[in-house]
């Protein structure tokens, strides 16, 4: 019933995430979901993985600290009040939710990720230049 | 264990005490006469070889300083003609020029038996295989700790410093006994042990000679575990002689001072007054048997203590606490005496902690400001951001109420920060730029 996690010590400095997922993309790793806490000085990077300890060997091996915990995946109901429903329950069995963040979704054959850039003006010019898909936000409020 | 020079570590101290006077009274002569720097200092207070007739007159005498070793560069504090000099050597060398030290065959005679003194306290005998992992050059440790295992009659190994997979590799395969480096190269070593899965047991080190630079009671504690080995002390600087002034025995209860070769001296580092038996200052050493390079007064700047109880190892010799620092490495922040040391020390408390940390001084305006960089590993890395937190604050609470002042404490990524194989440089402070 539990899912395997992995998480990650990243100092908050520029190009470490990259670094993270260059290793896992060179192990042939994918991505499943991912959540990052982050601090002034230092982010903790959460990951599911298609393949755990590969990916935890493959980090390690690039001098990350990595560890390993266990996390519980909930299906919850594409409705309003969907995750009201669940945490209501949790809430009244007294169960505290530590943290939690959304699994990646899939929109024609692509996953969505959400980012939160310093100049998201820039970062949209930057990436639609790229090609890169921006998405509207009218896009994913209807998904 | 062994006492390699029973008749002169174990003298009894009045005898002890003649002998000191008569060294310093010849030393003094000495200088009066070779060495212009000392003429000029003693005419300067009014001071000629006569006014020493007893130990207590010491402090009448000028203190040598490093400045004073510069303004002489390279030869002018040397008391005997080149000819007689068989060996050079140099101090490490922080800032500008090196300071020149030389050493007549009788002297090289005295470093040599001194070391096989300290070694021989350690426990390093005939029997065993010691790996000198300092670096070989114009640096006295190498040299001063191979001529002395030499002496003992030991194996010696003088591999070296740097390239570490090397040192494990012939540590393992010529089966070291003895390692020979500064206490932060054993981390580096420890950590790579780790790295390629060797386990301490498997090798047949047992005893470490770790000098160079100051470290804390808790950094040999994470020494002895990780090696397993017993982890000692030993004490020079290449202005004096170099390694064998003082050095540890079994009963790691202090070093052993060489004290019929050096007189020592405790002062106020501000004030210079010579402090009362056992409190805490700099210490002041005087060669009392050197040709080539006599030291008066010389002001060490490594901060320690003396005590003169005898040891349960049966030398009478004074007792060298392990330096706390030195008194110019010594970070005043917002008005408070700060070691490295004394950080280390609470660091290596803490469960989990990795022995790499480095401490970054600046100013904010006008407040200063010390953040304690500390590398993040498996047991003190946590998935909750909640215990994460906790874990900084609970340093920074500790590192608080032992030093008096606020420290910032950040976590970095493991191997982020430099690693040393000679002297570890602990503090960047950025508010001298």
């Amino acid at each position: 019933m539990k899912v395997e996690q992995i998480s990650i010590f990243i100092e908050n400095k520029s190009g470490r995430l990259a670094e993270v997922t260059e290793a896992l993309g060179d192990a042939g790793v994918n991505i499943r979901a991912l959540s990052l806490a982050d601090t002034s000085d230092f982010g903790i990077l959460r990951l599911i993985v298609d393949k755990t300890d590969l990916a935890k060997s493959t980090l390690k091996e690039r001098g990350f600290t990595v560890n390993k915990t266990e996390v519980v995946a909930v299906e919850v109901p594409d409705r309003p009040k969907g995750l009201f429903g669940i945490l209501q329950v949790l809430d009244r069995a007294s169960v505290n939710v530590e943290y939690m963040y959304a699994f990646v979704e899939r929109c024609g054959g692509n996953a969505v990720i959400i980012f939160r850039f310093d100049n998201p003006e820039e970062a949209i010019k930057v990436l639609t230049q790229h090609n890169v898909n921006v998405l509207q936000g009218d896009r994913i409020y209807s998904m | 264990m062994p006492i390699w020079n029973p008749k002169k570590e174990c003298l009894d101290r009045s005898t002890l005490k003649e002998l000191q006077l008569e060294g310093l009274k010849s030393t003094v002569h000495r200088v009066f006469e070779h060495v212009p720097c000392y003429q000029n200092k003693f005419s300067e207070l009014k001071l000629t070889p006569g006014n020493i007739s007893s130990l207590s007159d010491l402090s009448k005498l000028p203190f040598t300083t490093k400045e004073d070793l510069r303004l002489n560069y390279p030869y002018g504090m040397f008391a005997v003609p080149m000819r007689e000099v068989v060996r050079i050597h140099s101090s490490s060398g922080t800032t500008g020029k090196p300071t020149v030290v030389g050493y007549t065959r009788n002297d090289l005679n005295t470093w040599t038996e001194l070391v096989a003194r300290f070694m021989t306290a350690a426990g390093v005998s005939a029997d065993d295989i010691v790996q000198i992992a300092f670096g070989y050059g114009l640096f006295t440790g190498a040299f001063g700790l191979h001529y002395g295992a030499e002496r003992i009659g030991a194996s010696v190994i003088p591999i070296s410093s740097g390239n570490t997979d090397k040192q494990l590799m012939i540590m393992q395969d010529y089966r070291s006994t003895a390692l020979v480096c500064t206490p932060s190269y054993a981390l580096t070593l420890a950590d790579r042990m780790e790295k390629q899965g060797i386990s301490p047991d498997s090798m047949a080190l047992k005893v470490g000679l770790f000098g160079g630079e100051p470290w804390s009671e808790e950094m040999r504690k994470e020494i002895e575990k990780r090696l397993g080995i017993l982890a000692t002390d030993n004490y020079g600087l290449s202005e004096v002689m170099g390694p064998g002034i003082a050095g540890e025995c079994e009963h790691q209860c202090g070093m052993h001072l060489f004290e019929d070769h050096f007189i020592a001296e405790i002062i106020n580092p501000e004030t210079g007054a010579v402090l009362p038996e056992g409190e805490v200052g700099e210490l002041v050493l005087t060669s009392i048997t050197k040709e080539a390079f006599p030291m008066i007064r010389y002001r060490t700047r490594d901060i320690t203590r003396l005590t003169y109880e005898p040891c349960a190892c049966g030398r009478t010799l004074a007792r060298m606490q392990k330096t706390a620092g030195r008194s110019d490495d010594m970070l005043i922040i917002k008005g408070v005496n700060v070691f490295p040391t004394q950080i280390e020390e609470i660091l290596f408390q803490v469960e989990g902690c990795e022995p790499h940390y480095q401490l970054v001084v600046d100013r904010a305006g006008t407040m200063d400001t010390l953040e304690v960089h500390v590398e993040v590993n498996e047991g003190i890395f946590f998935d909750e951001m909640k215990r994460q937190r906790a874990f900084v604050e609970m340093v920074e609470k500790r590192l608080a109420s032992a030093l008096g002042v606020g420290a910032k404490v950040k976590l970095v990524e493991p191997s982020s920060i430099q690693r040393y194989e000679g002297k570890a440089s602990r503090v960047i402070d950025r508010r001298k730029i």
